[in-house]
């Protein structure tokens, strides 16, 4: 695999990666509430 | 401009890693799975047009039901043109869907919400979500469940990313909304602005998704996989079948029908989560354990799940084959539904977890039925037959809160109820799900009579031709 394609594997993984898990966090702060009361 | 879309020109080249496509394929998923945070600026509208709930609701209405016809009818187009082509149509509806709702809501016009957002912004919504399936299949025949739980994730992880950000946008937008107080409401011109930004927002990613995906090259099969080994499998065909061929066996129909029960049954829980924990924890004085922020957290909990479900148990069907899957999804769906009517209101625990499972069945359905379509029928139509199958969504769609809030409204109201209320509604899904449990038995191998002349090469590029034998 050249340099090339391993950067844009890695930008596009980070491209979706990123506010998936800025969502995923989002969502788990907000879950907090169900189990602390 | 028109031949860089194209088919012919999205062919990989040498070096092309196909792990590029999953995050092509998010990219598109991702951004319309907006469509499941409308609820962030619902009040914001109800009260800049002065208008009732229903109102306002009924532009997601159009948008899921333009979503189930345009992949109806653009899914043979989809496969014709290729994934670019169909990405960018969906990245131009979607973005153009949020511009014109928010001149509908500058100008305060609701028609032009209705058209902008449900109507355009629906067969963006409808052309998106199929446009990367058939590609995702081609580029991993070896582990079709797992490439399409990965996009279809991202429609359920879509709303996970809008929700919190459209909030942080509209306090941007509007100084005197403050979304820690449930009483505080943005203005028009907010949410107006709001979508204006995410339109250009969804745009970029969205194209950015066009320009990645690349189809296989003829006859490209990945490293070590032998396209033998598929024959050995139970249900799993080799010969290809039209999407015209596929809607005339009972396989199709069958499945529809699976889809359906597992949707209805799905959805049935999803529209009543926030009041339906409330009501299962309300003691005899009428008062409930369980807060309205609590509700909400649960609201949370089951996104994951759904979210979560659409990869893990779609990953998995492609160690245990997708009939043993979908029975898994409807008969443990059964048992979990079952259990909920009976033991939910012993403790949130058992409840959650429950309610959890069921959730991340219903991910599974939606994320592993491609797949299932291409062993039953092959890769040639996947993307056509799957637009024909997800109206199955939109019936669903209207199926599943009917049958709840039929049972509910002779109850009482959602969030005044008590856990027995639920109990006729709850024990109705199991029948549901018994239906589709059935429905999946009785799925077999698509007659030959239907498939493609085996002689004749079948590209991708002449999908288009729908022939019958």
């Amino acid at each position: 695999m050249s340099a090339t394609t391993r950067a844009r594997l890695v930008f596009s993984w980070a491209l979706v990666g990123i506010p998936l898990a800025y969502g995923v966090y989002e969502t788990l702060v907000k879950t907090a509430s169900l189990f602390t009361g | 401009m028109a031949s860089i879309l194209d088919r012919e020109r999205t062919v990989a080249g040498p070096g092309y890693s196909r792990w590029l496509v999953p995050p092509a394929a998010l990219a598109v998923h991702l951004s319309i799975g907006q469509a499941y945070a409308t609820s962030v600026y619902k009040t914001a509208l109800v009260k800049h047009f002065d208008a009732s709930l229903t109102a306002i609701g009924i532009i997601f209405s159009i948008a899921i039901v333009m979503l189930g016809l345009s992949a109806a009818v653009g899914g043979t187009w989809v496969d014709r043109n290729g994934p670019r082509k169909a990405m960018v149509v969906a990245a131009c509806c979607w973005a153009a869907g949020f511009l014109v709702a928010a001149f509908g809501v500058s100008t305060n016009q609701l028609w032009l919400v209705y058209l902008g957002y449900g109507v355009i912004g629906g067969i963006g919504l409808g052309i998106g979500y199929i446009s990367p399936v058939s590609t995702l299949i081609k580029w991993f025949p070896d582990r079709p469940g797992l490439a399409t739980g990965m996009a279809i994730m991202g429609f359920g992880g879509g709303a996970l990313i809008a929700s919190p950000l459209s909030t942080q946008l509209l306090a941007w937008y509007d100084s005197g909304y403050d979304p820690a107080d449930p009483k505080s409401v943005a203005t028009g011109s907010a949410v107006a602005m709001l979508f204006v930004t995410l339109g250009l927002i969804y745009f970029a990613i969205m194209m950015y998704g066009a320009f990645t995906i690349r189809v296989p090259r003829e006859g490209w099969t990945p490293e070590g996989f032998d396209p033998a080994t598929l024959q050995t499998k139970p249900l799993v065909t080799t010969a290809n079948v039209s999407a015209a061929n596929a809607i005339r066996t009972p396989s199709f129909w069958l499945l529809w029908t699976v889809l359906l029960c597992n949707v209805t049954a799905g959805i049935g829980i999803l529209e009543q989560a926030s009041p339906m924990i409330q009501d299962f924890f309300r003691d005899d004085s009428g008062t409930s354990s369980v807060t309205v922020a609590v509700a909400g957290g649960f609201v949370g909990i089951l996104s994951m799940a759904n979210m979560a479900g659409r990869f893990a148990w779609s990953s998995t069907s492609d160690v245990v084959g997708r009939k043993p899957i979908y029975m898994l999804y409807l008969g443990g769906g059964m048992i979990c539904y079952t259990l909920l009517a009976l033991i939910g209101a012993t403790s949130t625990a058992v409840f959650v977890l429950l309610a959890v499972v069921i959730l991340s069945f219903y991910g599974g359905g939606f994320a592993t039925v491609p797949a299932y379509l291409r062993d039953l029928f092959g890769p040639f139509q996947v993307g056509a037959i799957h637009g024909r199958l997800l109206t199955a969504w939109s019936v669903a769609g209207v199926a599943g809160p009917l049958i709840v809030n039929r049972f509910l409204d002779a109850e009482g109201k959602p969030g005044s109820l008590t856990a027995e209320a639920y109990r006729p509604a709850l024990l109705t899904m199991v029948g549901v799900l018994a239906v589709g449990f059935l429905a999946n038995l009785a799925i077999r191998p698509v007659p030959e009579r239907y498939h493609e002349p085996a002689a004749e090469e079948v590209p991708a590029a002449t999908a288009g031709t729908e022939r019958t034998s």
